[in-house]
């Protein structure tokens, strides 16, 4: 009963970070960014998402699309008003270019949540989930928005996969990763691929963000956690990796889960954090990452 | 080195010393509390400036070298009442042996991953602090029962002392010979090696020092305040401040990295009536510094001074 529970609860909340952190790691591993300011645009379009649905009134499926609309929006903002400038710039050392990037990321992921707390309040958000009610799988109470969650997040992987392994655009995206001056030396525009990839981003930001506000609820505090859990996902999986993110995904959701239902939510955490130490000692590229 | 003392950098510091410590005689105690933490923090920026502008590596955990200072000198004095100094002294030992764990996993992995490292570090010992409340104090903080001294302008006084001769250490060891080979073997730690220079030693040293100045200065504050929190010296967001104080005043200057805490702490304050909206505008002004003048304030003006 329990473990059923568990393997239910634990898979939704995988499922939710497999689809939070693809996008973080398919941008490292195309451009080399690490986007500080991940967790303030899944809030964002969970709070856009919110504040259409229960203030405008624009009913729950025309909220989720603005709320994934708004992450799009950020996200391409990001990429143009903050890591553009940044690559581009000429009084920046190339090996600085990281740090600058991390830093830049950091201040507009800050300016994103104390302008979100401004206008919306630090309170807690919960989304009107697009589905209700409640059935029982395997004895165990579900709320059906779980399942949606679940479904949704293996979905929209499952259809990024065929982005970029079945499509054009999608090879193009992926020879970037391997090899950015080759792709160039075909005749294709590296910035057109970046904006494609941070396209495919905002999408993914987007729909875990307003998934989550209709799961769990998010408030502004939610930012620095978010980011820090995307990250060490990302980094688990090793650097890059979408199917290294994928696994390091569901490794954090039911390790967490186990913690929370076995020992204390208060605990939740720790384990997560002290496997992603003993990883680093071990194998520091990551499960899947390669130098 | 020699050179130093006749340039304009170095006038320019004492005369700025020399008017901040006649500041006790005319101003509000107000400012003056405000100008204290100002200057702790200016400690945590130039020595997060030490490790990152010249060592190369990315330590987005400064608050964990703080806290393990502050926290260690805390609760030996709430809880087994030993004296201030030794408290001090003993803090400021913690967090040179919290400087080589955190040197551990650097001397592996690099860049992004140790970034990670070090911010694990700072989760692990929120976690830590949370669940041993007892000893801690918990989420609601450590109450201190001693204080340095009460009044305003001594406290002000030992917080600038300690923050000029920290200021004066820390720069004279990055202008150092040491100092060189530990910016060359942060910059290509392949071709420092092929010179013949020991970078295990230097990287080792590097953290040594910076953990020392980090948890000196953590353990002052905890006494100035009379509290250790997570809120005051270990959260994320202190270490945000302190990376960003060191970025705005210029990396690799370790002087800038001081101004740019007190331009910090200070615009934060009198950005206090504009209410929530005070971190944004912070916030903006870093990025927008990070944007259009990556060398920070004392790294600008630095460099129009070199081409004039």
């Amino acid at each position: 009963m329990r473990a059923f529970q568990i393997l239910i609860d634990g898979f939704a909340i995988s499922a939710l970070y497999a689809l939070g952190a693809t996008g973080f790691t398919l941008i490292f591993g195309v451009s080399g960014v690490l986007n500080l300011s991940h967790g303030a645009i899944m809030v964002a379009a969970a709070v856009a998402a919110w504040a259409a649905a229960s203030i405008l009134g624009v009913g729950t499926y025309a909220g989720a699309l603005i709320g994934v609309g708004v992450a799009l929006l950020t996200a391409f903002l990001t990429y143009f008003a903050v890591v553009k400038p940044i690559q581009d710039s000429r009084r920046i050392p190339n090996e600085e270019k990281e740090i600058f990037v991390l830093t830049g990321t950091l201040l507009w992921g800050i300016m994103i949540q104390e302008l979100i707390a401004y206008f919306f309040t630090n309170n807690a958000k919960t989304v009107l989930p697009i589905v209700e009610g409640v059935v029982e799988i395997l004895g165990v109470r579900t709320p059906k928005n779980e399942i949606f969650t679940a479904i949704v997040c293996c979905l929209v992987i499952g259809l990024l996969w065929l982005l970029v392994n079945r499509t054009r655009t999608g090879k193009a995206v992926l020879a970037a990763s391997m090899n950015p001056r080759g792709v160039t030396l075909l005749g294709l525009e590296l910035t057109n691929i970046y904006i494609v990839v941070w396209a495919i981003y905002g999408i993914l930001a987007g729909i875990a963000g307003v998934l989550l506000g209709m799961f769990l609820g998010v408030s502004s505090y939610s930012v620095g956690p978010l980011t820090a859990s995307a990250f060490s996902i990302v980094v688990l999986g090793g650097l890059g990796s979408v199917s290294g993110s994928l696994i390091a995904a569901f490794v954090v959701g039911y390790l967490e889960t186990l913690t929370a239902y076995l020992v204390s939510p208060a605990y939740r955490t720790i384990p997560a954090l002290l496997l992603l130490v003993f990883v680093m000692y071990i194998r520091p590229q990551g499960l899947l990452g390669r130098r | 080195m020699a050179g130093f003392f006749t340039s304009r950098l170095f006038f320019v510091s004492l005369a700025l010393v020399i008017i901040a410590a006649t500041l006790p005689l005319y101003v509000s105690g107000y400012v003056l509390g405000l100008l204290t933490v100002a200057f702790y923090f200016g400690v945590f920026a130039m020595a997060w400036d030490l490790l990152f502008g010249f060592a190369g590596e990315v330590n987005f955990g400064p608050t964990f070298l703080i806290g393990v200072g502050a926290y260690t000198a805390g609760i030996l004095n709430a809880q087994f009442g030993w004296s201030v100094y030794l408290c001090i002294v003993l803090g400021a030992l913690a967090s040179v042996v919290a400087g080589l764990v955190l040197a551990l996993p650097a001397l592996r992995v690099r860049g992004p991953y140790f970034g990670l490292t070090t911010l694990v570090a700072v989760l692990m010992l929120q976690n830590f602090i949370v669940v041993f409340a007892d000893l801690t104090g918990g989420e609601i903080g450590l109450t201190i029962p001693d204080v340095i001294t009460i009044d305003a302008g001594a406290n002000y006084w030992i917080a600038l002392g300690f923050m000029t001769i920290s200021a004066a250490i820390l720069y004279g060891l990055s202008q150092s010979p040491v100092g060189l080979v530990l910016q060359a073997s942060g910059q290509d730690p392949v071709q420092a090696g092929a010179l013949g220079f020991n970078i295990v030693k230097h990287k080792l040293a590097a953290f040594i020092v910076s953990a020392f100045f980090s948890g000196l200065s953590g353990a002052l504050l905890v006494f100035y305040f009379g509290t250790a929190s997570v809120g005051t010296v270990v959260d994320v967001a202190v270490g945000v401040n302190v990376i960003v104080s060191a970025v705005l005043g210029g990396r690799r200057t370790v002087l800038g990295a001081a101004l740019g805490a007190i331009f910090l702490i200070v615009a934060g304050e009198f950005l206090r009536p504009t209410g929530e909206l005070a971190t944004f505008i912070v916030s903006a002004v870093a990025l927008l510094v990070v944007l259009f003048f990556p060398g920070g304030f004392l790294g600008a003006a630095l460099s129009r001074e070199a081409r004039s």
